[in-house]
């Protein structure tokens, strides 16, 4: 039988069969933070156990610390910073923390270290490892009791997920980008559409993305519920695998890391690049987005009680009347950060927009490059001076930041931000936070406006 | 865990609850696991000030007593953080019966005993009716069986083989999977050169 891409990388890291149905899976590489992984380290002391193999793993500080400066901002963030580094001092296990040239947040850090080839399986205690997919490899993020498991074992215990195909054909229309292809994906999709499968994203408006896009796409995959994004592993990938850190010592070369042409999936889906514009989202879910020249949606008669609940539930939350159109939505910040937009690419398209122009009164811009190395190219091409002539506040440190708001960047209640990040929960962003998604050219642009904007007037005006 | 849970239940009917909702992140910062159950579901359960919001089901009698919960589609869903399944224990939350689960959080439960019972659309809204009763309903939930009962109904449900075993034999992972040394140890000894990651330290 024709195998799909997601069969291949199973097959190829199947270590056993376990005799109540699950199997065991060989983890490659495993990448670590601060805040999920203590308890992983404290359980393998309790039970007297070693690491497997402490030079496949690497840790790095991302999620809790400062971006001002490189001291942690309170105690307790220290302590979890200094527990990393102890716990992987006395493994033996590399560690990029803060004030090393090569930290940053995981996901930008392991691309840029050259820690990811096609034909790989990575696992890390964060939902957002689904991101190496962009390269052909199987990530897949786990919980901490994993972790502690990968750590004594360099195996997990798997269950072959379901398959499923999302082909996107067709020219992107101009101003809309691999975050308005994920947007729209989970829009048809569904928050959870995807719980069970892995995602492969297949289609000429997927190929045609460069990796970081590939990087955006499969990052927001499990705002689906795809426990694994892929795609095909194509010339693309392995020139953005070549030339850096780790690349040399990398070659899964033993499959072809792709579909084969017959393959099968379970559930397939088909989206016309043709349809998709600059998304926002105007919810508290990442499927509930609108185009950036429509309206929040309404109540009518036809819906279900459930849904009309859900609607009334985020729109109060959200500080939002129906029928709202997306452009008259006041924000009072802006933010460009996190694992799914904060690459050098993320920061020229938002530079792009910004030079020459200035932020709204009254509205607190962050831009939090994705890792230290980001941060110095941004720098060595003067995007922190059109950030910082625009009146953005260029972070000397990087992490996570705002995304989560595990660090003193925290939105007060009600305060309303364009974010480039994945998530627009309750409560992500601060309590009472009410987060709006976008690319990182929105977000900018939206900065400028004070309100939701649409980034194709501005480049039309550009032009 | 024993294979038969018997409680009574609450309905939390919110579709997408994530784990941000079920754990805020002002209680990750920690090295331990313990001392979590306040912070479980805490922004449902109490206000800015501290103080219980009433109104929230699980500060409601009789549902405070709650052991088990019926929820909305595609709980548990965004970050990976066990947290939240280790706080719903310290809770005292033994099963959670829904549509559907995110991937991770699934898997999570698995490890630390909290029965994530997958049932129908319709049988999951039985359920919500049925636990939203005041006069207290008691709900099986028969691992073993893969069946739950309340008063006169019987609701099959799905549970994977791996997962229910795991469950009911309350097995340690890392130590069963170490029983396999010799396969682990046999399958690195196919892997080619440039397939074993050295990190630059
Ligand atoms: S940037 Fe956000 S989504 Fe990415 S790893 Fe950090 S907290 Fe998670």
């Amino acid at each position: 039988m024709s195998r799909t891409l997601y069969d291949k990388l199973v097959d190829a890291h199947k270590v056993c069969d376990l005799p109540d149905g699950d199997m065991l899976i060989y983890v490659d590489f495993h990448i670590m933070n601060e805040y999920t992984s203590p308890q992983a380290f404290s359980g393998l002391d309790t039970k007297d156990l070693t690491v497997w193999r402490p030079e496949a793993h690497l840790a790095v500080v991302d999620h809790v610390n400062a971006t001002r400066s490189q001291e942690p901002h309170d105690q307790a963030s220290k302590l979890l910073i200094d527990n990393l580094e102890a716990n992987c001092v006395k493994h033996g296990i590399a560690f990029y923390g803060l004030g090393d040239r090569r930290q940053g947040i995981e996901h930008v850090v392991v691309p840029e270290q050259g820690l990811v080839a096609p034909g790989m399986l990575i696992a890390c205690g964060d939902s957002h490892t689904t991101t190496y997919g962009a390269f052909g490899a199987l990530g897949f993020g786990i919980g901490t009791s994993e972790v502690e498991h990968v750590l004594a074992t360099q195996t997990l215990r798997y269950k072959r997920l379901k398959t499923m195909l999302v082909e996107v054909d067709g020219h992107l229309p101009p101003g809309a980008t691999a975050k308005d292809i994920i947007m729209k994906i989970v829009q048809v999709v569904g928050a959870g559409g995807a719980n069970g499968y892995a995602v492969e994203f297949a289609g000429s408006a997927i190929r045609a993305q460069d990796l970081p896009g590939r990087m955006t796409i499969c990052n927001m995959a499990v705002e689906l519920g795809g426990r694994a994004a892929l795609i095909a592993a194509d010339e693309k990938a392995l020139k953005a695998a070549a030339g850096r850190a780790h690349s040399d010592m990398l070659r899964y070369d033993n499959e072809d890391w792709a579909s084969e042409p017959d393959a099968e999936f379970d559930k397939v889906f088909q989206i016309d690049a043709a349809e998709i514009a600059p998304l926002v989202s105007w919810g508290t879910s990442p499927d509930q987005s609108i185009p950036i020249d429509g309206e929040v949606p309404s109540v009518t008669p036809e819906m279900p009680p459930k849904t009309k609940a859900a609607l009334i539930r985020a729109l109060d939350y959200m500080g939002l009347e129906q029928g709202q159109p997306a452009r008259s939505i006041q924000i009072d910040s802006a933010f460009i950060g996190s694992c799914t937009n904060s690459r050098i690419e993320d920061l020229r398209a938002a530079a792009d927009i910004l030079r020459g122009r200035k932020v709204a009164d009254g509205v607190d811009a962050i831009v939090v490059p994705g890792s230290a190395l980001t941060r110095v190219q941004a720098e060595a091409e003067g995007l922190d001076r059109v950030f910082v002539e625009a009146g953005f506040d260029w972070r000397p440190e990087s992490g996570c930041s705002m995304c989560l708001a595990m660090n003193d960047d925290i939105a007060r209640d009600g305060e309303r931000i364009a974010s480039s990040t994945n998530r627009n929960f309750e409560g992500r962003q601060g309590r009472g936070a009410r987060t709006h998604l976008m690319s990182p050219a929105m977000v900018a642009a939206s900065a400028i406006a004070g309100r939701l904007a649409d980034v194709r007037d501005l480049q039309r005006e550009t032009e | 865990m024993p294979k038969i849970v018997t409680g009574l239940a609450a309905p939390l009917p919110l579709a997408n609850v994530d784990t941000d909702v079920i754990m805020p992140k002002r209680f990750l910062i920690t090295i331990t696991h313990e001392g979590l159950a306040d912070g479980t579901f805490a922004d449902l359960r109490f206000d800015e000030a501290g103080e219980i919001r009433s109104e929230f089901i699980l500060n409601k009698r009789p549902w405070s007593q709650a052991t088990i919960l019926v929820v909305g589609d595609n709980f548990g869903c965004g970050s990976s953080r066990e947290h939240a399944v280790w706080g719903m224990r310290q809770l005292g939350i033994d099963a959670c019966i829904g549509t559907g689960f995110a991937g991770i959080f699934y898997d999570n439960a698995r490890k630390n005993g909290l029965a994530l019972p997958i049932v129908s659309s319709k049988d999951r809204d039985i359920l919500l009716q049925l636990a939203g009763r005041e006069t207290s309903v008691e709900i099986t939930v028969d691992i073993e069986g893969r069946v739950i009962r309340a008063e006169d109904t019987a609701i099959p449900f799905i549970m994977d083989d791996a997962t229910r075993s795991g469950l009911i034999n309350d097995v340690d992972d890392t130590r069963d999977t170490l029983t396999y040394a010799d396969a682990i140890r046999a399958y690195e000894a196919t892997l080619g050169a440039g397939m074993r990651v050295c990190v630059i330290k």
